[in-house]
C-alpha cells in the first residue's frame, strides 16, 4: 500500500491544563474518504486545525505526504497548503467579494495565470458546485447551502489533492446536505482526491465514508471501515449510533452542585 | 508576593503586546512592497485605492471642520491674553506654528485612529470570528500582506496629506479671527505667516504624521488579529484599537516633540 497522504501520530493538544486530544493516531490513505465522527466537545474541530496547520500541538506530528507539517521550511508548508483545499464550517467566504472573486482568489493569488484564463477556470469551478449563476453575487447574498458549495468551489481552486470538510452537513436541510454529500462523492470520483470530512451527522458520513474514525474525549475509539462500524459493539458507539442522550442529571457533578444549592454539602455538615 | 506576580505579569503581558506590534510592524512594512502600482500583485494597488478614499478622502469634512474648530479656539484663548499685551499679533505665530508642528499632525491622527482604526480591527475581527482569517492562511495567503499591508501604503500616503489639509484649515480659521479682531485682510495674513513658519516645522510634522499612521493601523490590525469569541469581542477590539492606538499616538508625539525639542536647543 501506498504511503499514506496524511499521517497524524502521537497528536497531544492540551488547552489550560485540560487534554483536547491525547495521544491521537490516525493515517489517510490516497484517495479514500475518511469521515471523523465525534460529539460536541470530542475535539474533532481541534484535531481538523492541527491537520490543516492552523495550529501547533503540544507534542506528536501531523505528516502530510510524508512531510512534517510543524517542522519542514515554508517553502514546503506552502507546497502543502496549496495541496490541500480547506471548506470551513461557516463557509468562511470573504464577504467584501462576490462568489466569483471568492472562487478566483486562489489563483490571482498564487498563480501566474492570465486574468481570461482565471474568468474560465473560475466559471468551471462554480459550475461543477452548480453555482454558475450565482457568480456576481455577495456571500450574504446566497442561503447556507450555496455558501457551502461556494466553499467547495474556492477549496478546489487550484485542484488540491487533499480537501477537508468542516462539518459539511451543519445547519443545512436533509436534501441540501445530501447534495452536499453527492458532490463530495463526485470530486472523489473525478479527481481521485483524498477526503477528509469532519463531522457529527451520522447519515451523511455512512453516506460518503469508505472509513469512520470516532474520536471521543481526545482519543481515537475507532478507526473502522463503514460496514465494521455500524456493526461495531463499542459501548459509546452504540450510543451515538442509538441516539442515547447522556445521563446529565446523574452525573457526580451535576449531582454535587444540586446538593451544594440546597446546603448539603460536606464541609457544612 | 502576589502584588509583585501580578505586576510582573502585567508587564510581561504588556511587553509581550509591544513585541508583537513591532513583528507585525516589520512584517507590513516588508509586504508594503507587493502593494505598490504595476510592479506589486495585482489587485494589491486597488485595494489600497479604496482604502485611500475611506482613510483620506471620506475625512476631509471631519478633519477639516475639526481643524476649522481648533484653529479658531487657539486664536481666540491666545488672543485674549497676548491682546493685554498689545502683541496680538503673535497670534498668527501661534496658529501658524501650533498647527504645522503639532495640532496638525495630532488631530488628523485621532480623526483617522477613531474613524479608520476602529474600522480596521472590526473588519479584522470580524473576518477573525468567521473564519475568513484562517481560509487565508489555509489558502496560503499571508493576512498580513493580503489584509494589513494595502492598509498601511493607504495611510501612509494618505495621512500626511490630511495634515497638510488640517495645517491649511487651522491657519485658514486663524486667518478668519485675526480679520475680525484687526482687519488683517487674509493676503497680509499669509504673507505674514509665511515668513513665521520654516519648512522645517511643516517637514517634522509630517513625520510625525507618518509616525501616527504607523501606529494607528498597526494597532487597529493586531486588535482585529487578536480577536477571539464572537460578535461582542469585534466591538471589545474596535474599542481597544482607539483607546490604544490615541493612546500610543500622544505617547509617540511627546517622544518625537522631545526629540525635536532637543535637536532644536543645539
Amino acid at each position: 500500500m501506498a504511503d499514506p497522504m496524511i499521517s497524524v501520530a502521537g497528536l497531544t493538544v492540551a488547552y489550560g491544563g485540560q487534554r483536547v486530544l491525547d495521544g491521537v493516531n490516525l493515517d489517510i490513505e490516497p484517495g479514500e474518504v475518511m469521515v471523523l465522527l465525534g460529539g460536541s466537545g470530542s475535539g474533532k474541530s481541534t484535531m481538523l486545525r492541527h491537520i490543516i496547520g492552523l495550529e501547533r500541538p503540544a507534542s506528536g506530528t501531523v505528516r502530510v505526504r510524508g512531510v512534517d507539517i510543524n517542522r519542514c521550511s515554508v517553502k514546503e508548508l506552502k507546497a502543502i497548503r496549496r495541496a490541500m483545499g480547506v471548506a470551513f464550517q461557516e463557509s468562511a467566504l470573504l464577504n467584501s467579494l462576490s462568489i466569483e472573486e471568492n472562487v478566483s482568489l486562489p489563483m490571482r493569488e498564487l498563480t501566474t495565470l492570465a486574468d481570461p484564463v482565471i474568468e474560465i477556470m473560475t466559471y468551471m469551478k462554480l459550475a461543477a458546485v452548480g453555482l454558475g449563476e450565482a457568480a456576481k453575487r455577495l456571500p450574504q447574498e446566497l442561503s447556507g447551502g450555496m455558501k457551502k458549495r461556494a466553499a467547495v468551489a474556492r477549496a478546489t481552486a487550484l485542484d488540491p489533492e487533499i480537501l477537508v470538510f468542516d462539518e459539511p452537513s451543519a445547519g443545512l436541510d436533509p436534501i441540501v446536505a445530501a447534495g452536499l454529500d453527492d458532490l463530495i462523492l463526485f470530486l472523489k470520483r473525478a479527481f481521485q482526491m483524498t477526503i477528509l470530512v469532519v463531522t457529527h451527522e451520522l447519515a451523511s458520513a455512512f453516506r460518503i465514508a469508505d472509513r469512520i474514525a470516532m474520536l471521543e474525549k481526545g482519543s481515537l475509539i475507532a478507526v473502522e471501515s463503514k460496514d465494521s462500524f455500524r456493526a461495531s459493539t463499542h459501548p459509546r458507539i452504540r450510543q451515538f449510533l442509538d441516539r442515547v442522550p447522556d445521563p446529565i442529571a446523574e452525573s457526580t457533578a451535576v449531582q454535587s452542585r444540586f446538593r451544594e444549592l440546597a446546603g448539603l454539602t460536606g464541609e457544612r455538615g | 508576593m502576589n502584588v509583585f506576580e501580578a505586576i510582573g505579569k502585567d508587564v510581561i503581558h504588556r511587553l509581550a503586546y509591544v513585541g508583537g506590534l513591532s513583528r507585525q510592524f516589520w512584517s507590513g512594512l516588508c509586504a508594503s512592497r507587493y502593494v505598490q502600482p504595476v510592479v506589486g500583485k495585482r489587485g494589491r494597488w486597488t485595494t489600497a485605492m479604496r482604502q485611500m478614499m475611506a482613510i483620506g478622502v471620506d475625512a476631509l469634512p471631519i478633519v477639516g471642520i475639526m481643524s476649522v474648530c481648533a484653529g479658531f479656539i487657539l486664536a481666540m484663548q491666545t488672543g485674549a491674553e497676548l491682546r493685554k499685551f498689545g502683541a496680538l499679533q503673535y497670534v498668527m505665530d501661534t496658529v501658524a506654528i501650533g498647527f504645522t508642528r503639532e495640532l496638525g499632525p495630532l488631530l488628523t491622527a485621532f480623526v483617522v485612529a477613531g474613524r479608520s482604526g476602529s474600522a480596521f480591527s472590526a473588519e479584522i475581527g470580524s473576518m477573525e470570528v468567521t473564519s475568513e482569517i484562517d481560509a487565508l492562511r489555509t489558502m496560503d495567503i499571508d493576512p498580513i500582506e493580503f489584509v494589513l499591508a494595502p492598509k498601511y501604503v493607504a495611510a501612509i500616503i494618505m495621512v500626511p496629506c490630511l495634515t497638510i489639509m488640517s495645517n491649511a484649515f487651522g491657519i485658514l480659521a486663524g486667518a478668519g479671527f485675526m480679520y475680525i479682531s484687526t482687519k488683517i485682510t487674509l493676503g497680509m495674513y499669509l504673507h505674514y505667516v509665511a515668513n513665521s513658519i520654516e519648512l522645517r516645522d511643516v517637514f517634522t510634522g509630517l513625520l510625525k504624521s507618518l509616525v501616527f499612521a504607523t501606529i494607528i493601523v498597526n494597532v487597529g490590525c493586531m486588535e482585529g488579529f487578536r480577536t477571539r469569541g464572537g460578535p461582542d469581542a469585534v466591538g471589545r477590539s474596535a474599542t481597544s484599537a482607539v483607546v490604544k492606538s490615541t493612546f500610543l499616538v500622544i505617547l509617540a508625539d511627546v517622544f518625537f516633540t522631545a526629540i525635536f525639542y532637543l535637536l532644536r536647543q543645539e
